[in-house]
Protein backbone atom coordinates (compact mmCIF):
# COMPACT_ATOMS: atom_id res chain seq x y z
CA UNK A 1 0.00 0.00 0.00
CA UNK A 2 2.81 2.12 0.78
CA UNK A 3 6.29 1.80 -0.54
CA UNK A 4 9.34 4.72 0.60
CA UNK A 5 12.46 3.51 -0.77
CA UNK A 6 15.79 6.16 0.49
CA UNK A 7 13.27 8.85 1.37
CA UNK A 8 15.13 11.52 1.97
CA UNK A 9 14.17 15.71 2.31
CA UNK A 10 16.54 18.43 3.12
CA UNK A 11 15.86 21.97 3.84
CA UNK A 12 18.39 25.13 3.42
CA UNK A 13 18.16 27.45 6.18
CA UNK A 14 19.90 30.26 6.82
CA UNK A 15 21.28 31.35 10.15
CA UNK A 16 22.39 33.76 11.63
CA UNK A 17 26.45 33.59 11.64
CA UNK A 18 28.00 37.12 12.98
CA UNK A 19 25.91 40.59 12.62
CA UNK A 20 25.33 40.77 8.81
CA UNK A 21 26.39 37.64 7.45
CA UNK A 22 24.03 34.44 7.06
CA UNK A 23 25.29 31.30 6.59
CA UNK A 24 23.07 28.60 3.90
CA UNK A 25 22.80 25.27 6.35
CA UNK A 26 21.33 22.22 4.85
CA UNK A 27 19.86 19.91 7.12
CA UNK A 28 18.00 16.70 6.51
CA UNK A 29 14.77 16.45 7.81
CA UNK A 30 14.14 12.50 6.28
CA UNK A 31 17.48 10.77 5.77
CA UNK A 32 17.07 7.58 3.89
CA UNK A 33 13.92 6.36 5.32
CA UNK A 34 12.73 2.82 3.77
CA UNK A 35 9.21 1.36 4.85
CA UNK A 36 6.68 -0.85 3.08
CA UNK A 37 3.06 -0.52 4.83
CA UNK A 38 0.70 -2.80 3.78
CA UNK A 39 -2.92 -2.97 3.16
CA UNK A 40 -4.89 -2.80 6.65
CA UNK A 41 -1.88 -2.14 8.70
CA UNK A 42 -1.97 0.24 11.77
CA UNK A 43 1.47 1.59 11.76
CA UNK A 44 2.60 4.03 14.96
CA UNK A 45 5.06 6.61 13.89
CA UNK A 46 6.24 7.84 16.53
CA UNK A 47 9.50 10.38 17.44
CA UNK A 48 10.85 13.51 19.36
CA UNK A 49 10.03 16.61 18.42
CA UNK A 50 11.76 17.74 14.95
CA UNK A 51 12.59 13.81 13.98
CA UNK A 52 10.97 14.22 10.86
CA UNK A 53 7.71 12.26 11.30
CA UNK A 54 5.15 15.07 9.71
CA UNK A 55 7.97 15.82 7.42
CA UNK A 56 7.32 12.04 6.10
CA UNK A 57 3.60 12.46 6.03
CA UNK A 58 3.39 15.47 4.51
CA UNK A 59 5.66 13.79 1.49
CA UNK A 60 3.54 10.60 1.32
CA UNK A 61 0.49 12.88 1.13
CA UNK A 62 1.92 14.98 -1.77
CA UNK A 63 2.26 17.86 0.22
CA UNK A 64 6.27 18.14 -0.07
CA UNK A 65 8.67 17.02 -2.90
CA UNK A 66 11.38 14.61 -1.87
CA UNK A 67 14.35 15.77 -1.84
CA UNK A 68 15.51 11.81 -3.11
CA UNK A 69 14.42 8.50 -3.31
CA UNK A 70 11.14 7.01 -4.48
CA UNK A 71 7.58 6.67 -2.38
CA UNK A 72 4.33 5.46 -4.04
CA UNK A 73 0.98 5.41 -1.91
CA UNK A 74 -1.42 3.13 -3.56
CA UNK A 75 0.64 2.67 -6.29
CA UNK A 76 0.27 6.22 -7.13
CA UNK A 77 3.40 8.74 -7.00
CA UNK A 78 2.22 11.48 -4.08
CA UNK A 79 3.57 14.57 -5.94
CA UNK A 80 2.71 14.47 -9.69
CA UNK A 81 -0.29 12.14 -9.10
CA UNK A 82 -1.41 14.59 -6.04
CA UNK A 83 -4.98 15.04 -7.05
CA UNK A 84 -5.88 11.39 -8.00
CA UNK A 85 -4.03 10.45 -4.77
CA UNK A 86 -5.63 12.85 -2.53
CA UNK A 87 -10.00 10.79 -3.65
CA UNK A 88 -8.05 7.72 -2.11
CA UNK A 89 -6.82 8.88 0.84
CA UNK A 90 -7.76 10.76 3.57
CA UNK A 91 -5.95 13.62 5.99
CA UNK A 92 -6.00 14.65 9.56
CA UNK A 93 -3.59 17.18 10.49
CA UNK A 94 -4.15 17.79 13.53
CA UNK A 95 -3.39 21.44 12.88
CA UNK A 96 -4.87 22.18 9.74
CA UNK A 97 -8.66 22.54 9.36
CA UNK A 98 -10.49 20.61 6.55
CA UNK A 99 -13.78 22.38 7.71
CA UNK A 100 -15.05 25.87 7.04
CA UNK A 101 -14.52 27.75 9.72
CA UNK A 102 -17.64 29.97 9.58
CA UNK A 103 -20.22 27.47 8.18
CA UNK A 104 -21.89 24.51 10.11
CA UNK A 105 -20.33 21.36 10.60
CA UNK A 106 -22.88 19.59 7.92
CA UNK A 107 -22.43 22.05 5.44
CA UNK A 108 -18.45 21.35 5.55
CA UNK A 109 -19.75 17.71 4.84
CA UNK A 110 -21.77 18.81 2.21
CA UNK A 111 -18.99 20.67 0.37
CA UNK A 112 -16.56 18.13 0.65
CA UNK A 113 -19.20 15.54 -0.96
CA UNK A 114 -19.39 17.87 -3.86
CA UNK A 115 -15.15 18.03 -3.93
CA UNK A 116 -14.59 14.20 -3.56
CA UNK A 117 -17.72 13.91 -6.13
CA UNK A 118 -19.14 11.12 -3.62
CA UNK A 119 -22.33 9.28 -4.84
CA UNK A 120 -24.99 10.41 -2.50
CA UNK A 121 -26.13 7.04 -0.61
CA UNK A 122 -22.32 6.60 -0.05
CA UNK A 123 -21.93 9.36 1.63
CA UNK A 124 -24.88 9.54 3.70
CA UNK A 125 -24.49 6.01 5.01
CA UNK A 126 -20.77 6.97 5.64
CA UNK A 127 -21.83 10.13 7.37
CA UNK A 128 -24.53 8.23 9.80
CA UNK A 129 -21.66 5.79 10.58
CA UNK A 130 -19.64 8.47 11.46
CA UNK A 131 -22.28 10.48 13.66
CA UNK A 132 -22.86 7.21 15.52
CA UNK A 133 -19.93 6.17 16.23
CA UNK A 134 -17.93 9.71 17.03
CA UNK A 135 -21.48 11.12 18.53
CA UNK A 136 -21.56 14.43 16.10
CA UNK A 137 -25.62 14.87 15.86
CA UNK A 138 -25.80 16.88 18.93
CA UNK A 139 -23.46 19.86 16.93
CA UNK A 140 -23.86 19.06 13.33
CA UNK A 141 -25.77 22.69 13.19
CA UNK A 142 -23.43 24.57 14.91
CA UNK A 143 -20.71 26.40 13.54
CA UNK A 144 -16.87 25.19 13.20
CA UNK A 145 -15.64 27.94 15.08
CA UNK A 146 -17.80 27.30 17.98
CA UNK A 147 -16.92 24.35 18.54
CA UNK A 148 -14.77 22.92 21.34
CA UNK A 149 -11.30 21.20 20.31
CA UNK A 150 -12.52 17.46 21.24
CA UNK A 151 -15.63 18.08 18.50
CA UNK A 152 -13.97 19.70 16.08
CA UNK A 153 -11.65 16.75 15.95
CA UNK A 154 -14.24 14.31 15.84
CA UNK A 155 -15.66 16.30 12.77
CA UNK A 156 -12.01 16.70 11.25
CA UNK A 157 -11.89 12.95 11.19
CA UNK A 158 -15.63 12.41 9.78
CA UNK A 159 -14.18 14.91 7.11
CA UNK A 160 -11.19 12.86 6.29
CA UNK A 161 -13.74 9.84 6.09
CA UNK A 162 -16.58 10.30 4.27
CA UNK A 163 -14.90 9.36 0.45
CA UNK A 164 -13.84 6.05 2.16
CA UNK A 165 -10.06 6.51 1.57
CA UNK A 166 -8.36 3.39 1.63
CA UNK A 167 -5.28 5.09 3.83
CA UNK A 168 -5.72 7.55 6.59
CA UNK A 169 -3.03 9.79 8.05
CA UNK A 170 -3.25 11.47 11.30
CA UNK A 171 -0.77 13.97 12.36
CA UNK A 172 -1.14 13.75 15.84
CA UNK A 173 -4.84 13.03 16.38
CA UNK A 174 -5.24 13.17 19.97
CA UNK A 175 -3.02 16.56 20.17
CA UNK A 176 -4.62 18.96 22.66
CA UNK A 177 -7.23 16.64 23.65
CA UNK A 178 -8.97 16.34 26.61
CA UNK A 179 -9.20 12.64 28.28
CA UNK A 180 -12.92 11.70 27.20
CA UNK A 181 -12.23 13.14 23.68
CA UNK A 182 -8.96 10.90 23.17
CA UNK A 183 -10.70 7.86 24.03
CA UNK A 184 -13.38 8.40 21.59
CA UNK A 185 -11.09 9.07 19.06
CA UNK A 186 -8.83 6.26 19.81
CA UNK A 187 -11.85 4.16 20.27
CA UNK A 188 -13.61 4.90 16.89
CA UNK A 189 -9.71 4.49 15.51
CA UNK A 190 -9.91 1.35 16.85
CA UNK A 191 -13.17 0.32 15.28
CA UNK A 192 -11.65 1.66 11.96
CA UNK A 193 -8.67 -0.33 12.18
CA UNK A 194 -10.56 -3.76 12.81
CA UNK A 195 -12.15 -3.91 9.49
CA UNK A 196 -9.10 -4.09 8.07
CA UNK A 197 -10.42 -2.45 5.13
CA UNK A 198 -8.34 1.14 5.97
CA UNK A 199 -4.80 1.02 6.52
CA UNK A 200 -3.45 3.69 9.08
CA UNK A 201 -0.64 5.53 9.33
CA UNK A 202 -0.24 7.85 12.81
CA UNK A 203 2.05 9.98 13.95
CA UNK A 204 1.81 11.12 17.89
CA UNK A 205 3.75 12.06 20.79
CA UNK A 206 0.85 9.77 23.22
CA UNK A 207 1.95 6.52 23.46
CA UNK A 208 -0.96 5.86 24.69
CA UNK A 209 -2.46 6.03 21.24
CA UNK A 210 0.49 3.67 19.67
CA UNK A 211 -0.51 1.02 22.42
CA UNK A 212 -4.20 1.47 22.01
CA UNK A 213 -4.31 0.94 18.52
CA UNK A 214 -0.80 0.03 16.62
CA UNK A 215 0.30 -3.29 16.51
CA UNK A 216 3.57 -1.81 14.52
CA UNK A 217 5.76 0.84 16.15
CA UNK A 218 8.02 2.81 13.69
CA UNK A 219 10.39 4.91 15.44
CA UNK A 220 12.01 7.80 14.08
CA UNK A 221 15.26 9.87 15.30
CA UNK A 222 17.33 12.75 13.31
CA UNK A 223 15.00 11.61 9.98
CA UNK A 224 16.30 7.91 10.31
CA UNK A 225 14.48 4.98 11.70
CA UNK A 226 15.56 3.57 14.66
CA UNK A 227 13.13 1.29 15.23
CA UNK A 228 10.59 -0.71 13.29
CA UNK A 229 8.42 -3.64 14.84
CA UNK A 230 6.36 -4.59 17.64
CA UNK A 231 5.65 -2.93 20.87
CA UNK A 232 7.45 -6.56 22.43
CA UNK A 233 10.04 -6.22 20.07
CA UNK A 234 10.90 -2.42 21.37
CA UNK A 235 11.04 -3.76 25.01
CA UNK A 236 13.68 -6.95 23.77
CA UNK A 237 15.70 -4.85 21.87
CA UNK A 238 16.13 -1.86 23.91
CA UNK A 239 16.53 -4.56 26.74
CA UNK A 240 13.59 -2.27 28.70
CA UNK A 241 14.82 -2.26 31.91
CA UNK A 242 12.58 -3.81 34.80
CA UNK A 243 12.60 -2.50 38.06
CA UNK A 244 12.50 -3.72 41.47
CA UNK A 245 10.66 -2.38 44.24
CA UNK A 246 11.10 -3.94 47.98
CA UNK A 247 9.63 -2.59 51.25
CA UNK A 248 12.02 -3.31 53.84
CA UNK A 249 11.74 -3.73 58.10
CA UNK A 250 15.10 -1.62 58.09
CA UNK A 251 16.88 0.27 55.81
CA UNK A 252 19.86 -0.96 54.06
CA UNK A 253 23.55 -0.86 55.22
CA UNK A 254 25.41 2.07 53.97
CA UNK A 255 27.28 1.49 51.27
CA UNK A 256 25.50 -2.07 50.10
CA UNK A 257 26.06 -2.07 46.40
CA UNK A 258 23.66 -4.73 44.27
CA UNK A 259 25.89 -5.76 41.28
CA UNK A 260 24.10 -5.57 37.90
CA UNK A 261 21.43 -2.89 38.99
CA UNK A 262 21.58 0.96 39.97
CA UNK A 263 19.34 1.90 43.09
CA UNK A 264 17.46 4.52 41.20
CA UNK A 265 15.12 5.88 44.43
CA UNK A 266 14.89 5.51 47.92
CA UNK A 267 11.50 6.55 49.87
CA UNK A 268 9.95 6.73 53.76
CA UNK A 269 13.67 6.84 55.03
CA UNK A 270 15.03 3.90 53.38
CA UNK A 271 12.03 1.55 54.36
CA UNK A 272 11.08 1.44 49.96
CA UNK A 273 13.81 0.99 47.40
CA UNK A 274 14.24 0.78 44.35
CA UNK A 275 16.40 -0.65 41.58
CA UNK A 276 16.79 -0.62 38.20
CA UNK A 277 17.86 -4.48 37.20
CA UNK A 278 20.48 -3.90 34.14
CA UNK A 279 22.61 -7.22 33.96
CA UNK A 280 21.15 -9.13 36.86
CA UNK A 281 17.99 -11.10 37.18
CA UNK A 282 15.07 -10.51 39.74
CA UNK A 283 15.96 -13.85 41.17
CA UNK A 284 19.52 -13.08 41.96
CA UNK A 285 18.55 -9.34 43.44
CA UNK A 286 16.22 -10.52 45.59
CA UNK A 287 18.40 -13.24 46.59
CA UNK A 288 21.41 -10.70 47.09
CA UNK A 289 18.95 -8.00 48.63
CA UNK A 290 17.36 -10.81 51.59
CA UNK A 291 20.53 -11.26 52.83
CA UNK A 292 20.82 -7.90 53.38
CA UNK A 293 18.16 -6.52 54.52
CA UNK A 294 14.55 -7.99 56.02
CA UNK A 295 12.39 -7.41 52.88
CA UNK A 296 8.88 -7.56 53.75
CA UNK A 297 7.47 -7.23 50.35
CA UNK A 298 8.56 -7.43 46.76
CA UNK A 299 7.44 -6.43 43.46
CA UNK A 300 8.55 -6.25 39.83
CA UNK A 301 7.53 -3.70 37.85
CA UNK A 302 7.24 -3.90 33.89
CA UNK A 303 8.76 -0.96 31.95
CA UNK A 304 6.28 0.84 29.94
CA UNK A 305 6.69 1.96 26.69
CA UNK A 306 7.23 6.15 27.69
CA UNK A 307 10.32 5.03 29.43
CA UNK A 308 11.77 2.92 26.44
CA UNK A 309 10.89 5.54 24.06
CA UNK A 310 12.73 8.34 26.30
CA UNK A 311 15.78 6.02 26.36
CA UNK A 312 15.82 5.40 22.92
CA UNK A 313 15.62 9.54 22.21
CA UNK A 314 18.11 10.01 24.69
CA UNK A 315 20.30 7.39 23.53
CA UNK A 316 20.29 8.99 20.02
CA UNK A 317 21.20 12.26 21.53
CA UNK A 318 24.03 11.15 22.91
CA UNK A 319 25.76 8.92 19.78
CA UNK A 320 25.19 12.16 17.64
CA UNK A 321 26.55 14.33 20.44
CA UNK A 322 30.05 11.71 20.74
CA UNK A 323 30.12 11.47 16.71
CA UNK A 324 30.22 15.77 16.15
CA UNK A 325 33.29 15.72 19.17
CA UNK A 326 34.75 12.75 16.99
CA UNK B 1 -17.44 17.93 -15.11
CA UNK B 2 -17.54 16.53 -11.72
CA UNK B 3 -14.66 19.06 -10.80
CA UNK B 4 -17.03 22.47 -11.96
CA UNK B 5 -19.37 21.12 -9.34
CA UNK B 6 -16.92 20.77 -6.73
CA UNK B 7 -15.73 24.49 -7.83
CA UNK B 8 -19.07 25.66 -7.67
CA UNK B 9 -19.50 24.14 -4.73
CA UNK B 10 -16.65 25.53 -3.00
CA UNK B 11 -18.11 29.06 -4.67
CA UNK B 12 -21.05 28.12 -2.95
CA UNK B 13 -19.45 27.73 0.39
CA UNK B 14 -17.31 30.94 -0.21
CA UNK B 15 -20.77 33.07 -0.39
CA UNK B 16 -22.33 31.82 2.22
CA UNK B 17 -19.21 32.05 4.37
CA UNK B 18 -18.86 35.88 3.64
CA UNK B 19 -22.54 36.01 4.32
CA UNK B 20 -22.24 34.66 7.41
CA UNK B 21 -21.53 37.94 9.62
CA UNK B 22 -24.18 39.95 7.62
CA UNK B 23 -23.82 42.80 8.93
CA UNK B 24 -20.11 43.63 8.55
CA UNK B 25 -20.30 42.18 5.05
CA UNK B 26 -23.00 44.66 4.23
CA UNK B 27 -20.53 47.32 5.68
CA UNK B 28 -17.63 46.22 3.99
CA UNK B 29 -19.64 46.44 0.71
CA UNK B 30 -20.62 50.34 1.24
CA UNK B 31 -17.26 50.92 2.25
CA UNK B 32 -15.20 49.71 -0.60
CA UNK B 33 -17.82 51.26 -3.53
CA UNK B 34 -16.89 54.28 -1.66
CA UNK B 35 -12.74 53.59 -1.67
CA UNK B 36 -13.21 53.07 -5.41
CA UNK B 37 -15.20 55.96 -6.05
CA UNK B 38 -12.44 58.24 -4.39
CA UNK B 39 -10.02 56.32 -6.62
CA UNK B 40 -11.79 57.20 -9.97
CA UNK B 41 -12.30 60.83 -8.83
CA UNK B 42 -8.45 61.30 -8.00
CA UNK B 43 -8.17 60.41 -11.84
CA UNK B 44 -10.96 63.06 -12.49
CA UNK B 45 -9.10 65.36 -10.39
CA UNK B 46 -5.77 64.94 -12.62
CA UNK B 47 -7.34 65.59 -15.68
CA UNK B 48 -8.92 68.68 -14.17
CA UNK B 49 -5.76 70.02 -13.86
CA UNK B 50 -4.35 69.51 -17.19
CA UNK B 51 -5.77 70.01 -20.74
CA UNK B 52 -3.98 67.80 -22.40
CA UNK B 53 -2.35 64.39 -21.41
CA UNK B 54 1.04 62.80 -23.05
CA UNK B 55 -0.53 64.25 -26.37
CA UNK B 56 -3.94 62.72 -25.91
CA UNK B 57 -7.28 65.16 -25.41
CA UNK B 58 -9.14 64.47 -21.86
CA UNK B 59 -11.51 62.11 -23.26
CA UNK B 60 -9.08 60.11 -25.46
CA UNK B 61 -6.70 59.39 -21.89
CA UNK B 62 -10.44 58.49 -20.11
CA UNK B 63 -10.59 55.81 -22.19
CA UNK B 64 -7.69 54.46 -21.35
CA UNK B 65 -8.38 54.89 -17.69
CA UNK B 66 -12.02 53.18 -18.63
CA UNK B 67 -10.07 50.22 -20.08
CA UNK B 68 -7.71 49.86 -17.48
CA UNK B 69 -10.70 50.61 -14.62
CA UNK B 70 -12.68 47.79 -15.82
CA UNK B 71 -9.67 45.17 -16.47
CA UNK B 72 -8.47 45.70 -13.02
CA UNK B 73 -11.53 45.23 -11.30
CA UNK B 74 -11.87 42.30 -13.64
CA UNK B 75 -8.71 40.44 -12.10
CA UNK B 76 -9.35 41.89 -8.86
CA UNK B 77 -12.51 40.23 -8.11
CA UNK B 78 -11.42 37.07 -9.23
CA UNK B 79 -7.69 36.97 -8.09
CA UNK B 80 -6.80 40.00 -5.94
CA UNK B 81 -6.67 37.85 -2.88
CA UNK B 82 -4.18 35.78 -4.22
CA UNK B 83 -1.82 37.64 -2.24
CA UNK B 84 -3.22 35.55 1.14
CA UNK B 85 -1.15 32.80 -0.27
CA UNK B 86 1.59 34.38 1.25
CA UNK B 87 -0.30 33.94 5.10
CA UNK B 88 -0.95 30.52 3.69
CA UNK B 89 2.40 29.41 3.31
CA UNK B 90 3.81 31.12 6.49
CA UNK B 91 1.30 29.03 8.76
CA UNK B 92 1.24 25.62 6.82
CA UNK B 93 -2.31 26.28 5.91
CA UNK B 94 -1.49 25.09 2.52
CA UNK B 95 -1.25 21.45 3.68
CA UNK B 96 -4.93 21.66 3.80
CA UNK B 97 -5.06 22.80 0.44
CA UNK B 98 -2.71 19.96 -1.12
CA UNK B 99 -4.12 17.13 0.01
CA UNK B 100 -7.70 17.99 -1.77
CA UNK B 101 -8.52 16.50 -4.88
CA UNK B 102 -8.44 20.02 -6.96
CA UNK B 103 -5.66 21.98 -8.75
CA UNK B 104 -4.20 24.71 -5.85
CA UNK B 105 -4.55 27.84 -7.42
CA UNK B 106 -8.54 27.39 -8.04
CA UNK B 107 -9.25 26.56 -4.41
CA UNK B 108 -7.37 29.49 -3.09
CA UNK B 109 -9.19 31.71 -5.34
CA UNK B 110 -12.49 30.72 -4.67
CA UNK B 111 -11.69 30.53 -0.70
CA UNK B 112 -10.58 34.11 -0.67
CA UNK B 113 -12.57 35.20 -3.10
CA UNK B 114 -13.04 39.57 -2.73
CA UNK B 115 -16.87 39.15 -2.55
CA UNK B 116 -16.77 42.68 -1.07
CA UNK B 117 -15.14 44.22 -3.84
CA UNK B 118 -18.34 43.54 -5.47
CA UNK B 119 -19.19 47.20 -6.06
CA UNK B 120 -15.94 47.99 -8.01
CA UNK B 121 -17.25 46.19 -10.67
CA UNK B 122 -20.21 48.95 -11.32
CA UNK B 123 -17.41 51.68 -10.80
CA UNK B 124 -14.86 50.17 -13.01
CA UNK B 125 -17.62 49.89 -15.95
CA UNK B 126 -19.28 53.13 -15.78
CA UNK B 127 -15.67 54.86 -16.06
CA UNK B 128 -15.58 53.01 -19.31
CA UNK B 129 -19.09 54.16 -20.18
CA UNK B 130 -18.60 57.39 -19.70
CA UNK B 131 -15.54 57.37 -21.76
CA UNK B 132 -17.07 55.66 -24.67
CA UNK B 133 -19.56 58.76 -24.50
CA UNK B 134 -17.67 61.05 -24.88
CA UNK B 135 -15.22 59.78 -27.49
CA UNK B 136 -16.66 59.61 -31.60
CA UNK B 137 -15.46 56.06 -32.11
CA UNK B 138 -15.98 54.97 -36.05
CA UNK B 139 -17.75 51.01 -35.10
CA UNK B 140 -16.45 48.57 -36.97
CA UNK B 141 -17.04 44.65 -36.24
CA UNK B 142 -13.21 44.73 -35.83
CA UNK B 143 -13.38 47.24 -33.05
CA UNK B 144 -16.27 46.05 -31.39
CA UNK B 145 -14.45 42.61 -31.02
CA UNK B 146 -11.70 45.10 -29.26
CA UNK B 147 -14.18 46.44 -26.89
CA UNK B 148 -14.45 43.18 -25.54
CA UNK B 149 -10.56 41.41 -25.84
CA UNK B 150 -9.17 44.37 -24.17
CA UNK B 151 -10.51 44.23 -21.14
CA UNK B 152 -10.85 40.35 -20.69
CA UNK B 153 -6.88 40.28 -22.10
CA UNK B 154 -6.12 43.00 -19.43
CA UNK B 155 -7.67 41.67 -16.83
CA UNK B 156 -6.12 38.18 -17.56
CA UNK B 157 -2.35 39.71 -17.53
CA UNK B 158 -3.68 41.65 -14.40
CA UNK B 159 -4.63 38.46 -12.76
CA UNK B 160 -1.03 37.15 -14.18
CA UNK B 161 0.68 39.49 -12.80
CA UNK B 162 -1.16 38.65 -9.46
CA UNK B 163 -0.30 35.41 -9.34
CA UNK B 164 3.10 35.96 -10.23
CA UNK B 165 3.54 38.55 -6.87
CA UNK B 166 2.00 36.35 -4.89
CA UNK B 167 3.92 32.85 -6.01
CA UNK B 168 7.24 34.80 -4.57
CA UNK B 169 5.96 33.58 -1.28
CA UNK B 170 6.80 30.11 -2.51
CA UNK B 171 10.51 31.28 -2.16
CA UNK B 172 10.14 34.28 -0.12
CA UNK B 173 7.72 33.98 3.00
CA UNK B 174 8.33 37.57 3.68
CA UNK B 175 7.85 38.81 0.44
CA UNK B 176 4.94 41.27 1.78
CA UNK B 177 3.52 43.99 -0.74
CA UNK B 178 6.51 43.78 -2.90
CA UNK B 179 4.27 42.17 -5.37
CA UNK B 180 2.22 44.92 -5.34
CA UNK B 181 4.03 47.26 -6.69
CA UNK B 182 3.70 45.49 -10.38
CA UNK B 183 -0.28 44.82 -9.72
CA UNK B 184 -1.42 48.19 -8.18
CA UNK B 185 1.74 50.35 -9.56
CA UNK B 186 0.74 48.02 -13.36
CA UNK B 187 -3.41 49.78 -12.97
CA UNK B 188 -1.44 53.14 -12.28
CA UNK B 189 0.72 52.85 -15.25
CA UNK B 190 -1.87 51.76 -17.76
CA UNK B 191 -4.33 54.41 -16.48
CA UNK B 192 -2.74 56.84 -18.44
CA UNK B 193 -1.19 57.25 -21.90
CA UNK B 194 2.06 55.82 -21.92
CA UNK B 195 3.69 58.79 -23.10
CA UNK B 196 3.48 60.73 -20.00
CA UNK B 197 6.54 58.61 -18.91
CA UNK B 198 9.94 58.56 -18.95
CA UNK B 199 11.30 56.45 -21.80
CA UNK B 200 13.35 53.89 -19.94
CA UNK B 201 10.73 53.10 -17.72
CA UNK B 202 8.00 53.01 -20.16
CA UNK B 203 10.04 50.62 -21.99
CA UNK B 204 10.26 48.45 -19.20
CA UNK B 205 6.70 48.25 -18.27
CA UNK B 206 4.87 48.63 -21.13
CA UNK B 207 6.67 46.33 -23.54
CA UNK B 208 9.11 44.60 -21.46
CA UNK B 209 5.76 43.42 -18.62
CA UNK B 210 3.33 44.20 -21.67
CA UNK B 211 1.46 46.92 -19.67
CA UNK B 212 1.22 48.93 -22.47
CA UNK B 213 -1.29 46.60 -24.18
CA UNK B 214 -3.67 46.77 -21.94
CA UNK B 215 -5.77 49.98 -22.72
CA UNK B 216 -3.11 52.48 -24.52
CA UNK B 217 -2.65 50.26 -27.87
CA UNK B 218 -6.35 48.80 -27.83
CA UNK B 219 -7.62 52.89 -27.39
CA UNK B 220 -5.66 53.90 -30.01
CA UNK B 221 -7.21 51.70 -32.10
CA UNK B 222 -10.43 52.12 -31.57
CA UNK B 223 -9.94 56.13 -31.41
CA UNK B 224 -8.42 55.11 -34.79
CA UNK B 225 -5.52 57.40 -33.76
CA UNK B 226 -1.55 56.49 -35.21
CA UNK B 227 0.60 55.49 -32.19
CA UNK B 228 3.14 58.69 -31.50
CA UNK B 229 5.49 55.97 -30.39
CA UNK B 230 5.29 54.38 -33.36
CA UNK B 231 3.74 50.60 -33.12
CA UNK B 232 1.61 50.02 -36.14
CA UNK B 233 -2.10 50.01 -35.61
CA UNK B 234 -2.65 46.15 -35.00
CA UNK B 235 -0.39 46.40 -32.21
CA UNK B 236 -3.64 47.01 -30.63
CA UNK B 237 -5.69 43.66 -31.45
CA UNK B 238 -2.25 42.10 -29.58
CA UNK B 239 -3.32 42.21 -26.03
CA UNK B 240 -4.89 38.32 -26.05
CA UNK B 241 -1.21 37.24 -27.17
CA UNK B 242 0.54 39.38 -24.27
CA UNK B 243 -1.89 38.23 -22.20
CA UNK B 244 -2.01 34.39 -22.65
CA UNK B 245 2.05 35.05 -22.49
CA UNK B 246 1.76 36.21 -18.86
CA UNK B 247 -0.19 33.32 -18.23
CA UNK B 248 2.53 30.76 -19.32
CA UNK B 249 5.06 32.76 -17.43
CA UNK B 250 2.76 32.48 -14.41
CA UNK B 251 1.71 29.19 -14.78
CA UNK B 252 5.81 27.89 -15.18
CA UNK B 253 6.18 29.63 -11.62
CA UNK B 254 3.31 29.31 -10.17
CA UNK B 255 4.04 25.11 -10.32
CA UNK B 256 7.29 25.61 -9.52
CA UNK B 257 6.55 27.49 -6.56
CA UNK B 258 3.90 24.79 -5.45
CA UNK B 259 6.87 22.27 -5.27
CA UNK B 260 8.96 24.54 -3.22
CA UNK B 261 6.42 24.71 -0.34
CA UNK B 262 8.05 23.52 2.82
CA UNK B 263 5.20 23.21 4.66
CA UNK B 264 6.07 24.07 8.76
CA UNK B 265 6.41 21.56 11.04
CA UNK B 266 3.29 20.77 13.37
Amino acid sequence: MIEMRDLSKTFTVRVKAGRLRREKRTIAAVDGVSLSIGRGEMVGYIGPNGAGKSTTLKMLTGVLTPTSGEVSVCGLRPVPQRTALALRIGVVFGQRSQLWWDLPLRDSFRLLRAVYRVPAAEHEARLRRCCELLDLDGFLDIPVRQLSLGQRMRGELTAALLHGPEVLFLDEPTIGLDVVSKQAVRSFLGELGRTGDVTLVLTTHDLADIERLCHRLVVIDHGRVVHDGTIEQLHARYGSRRRLVADLDSPLPPGFVLPGATMTGTEADGHRVTFTLESITAGAAVAALVTAAQVRDLSVVEPDIEDVVARLYTDGRSAEGRSAEG
Amino acid sequence: MGELRAYAALFGGRLRSATAYRASFAVELVTNAAGTAIDVATVFVFYRTAAVVGGFTLDEALLMTGITAFAFVLADLTVGNIDQLETYVRTGRLDAVLVRPLAVLPQLVLADLPLRKLMRLAVGLSVLGVALARNDIDWTAGRVLLLVTAPISGAVLFGAIFVLSAATAFWWVDSGKLGHGFTYGGRDFTSYPITVYGSWFRTLFAYGLGFGFVSYQPALTLLGRADPLGLPAWAGYLSPLVALAAVGVAAVVWRSGVRHYRSTGS
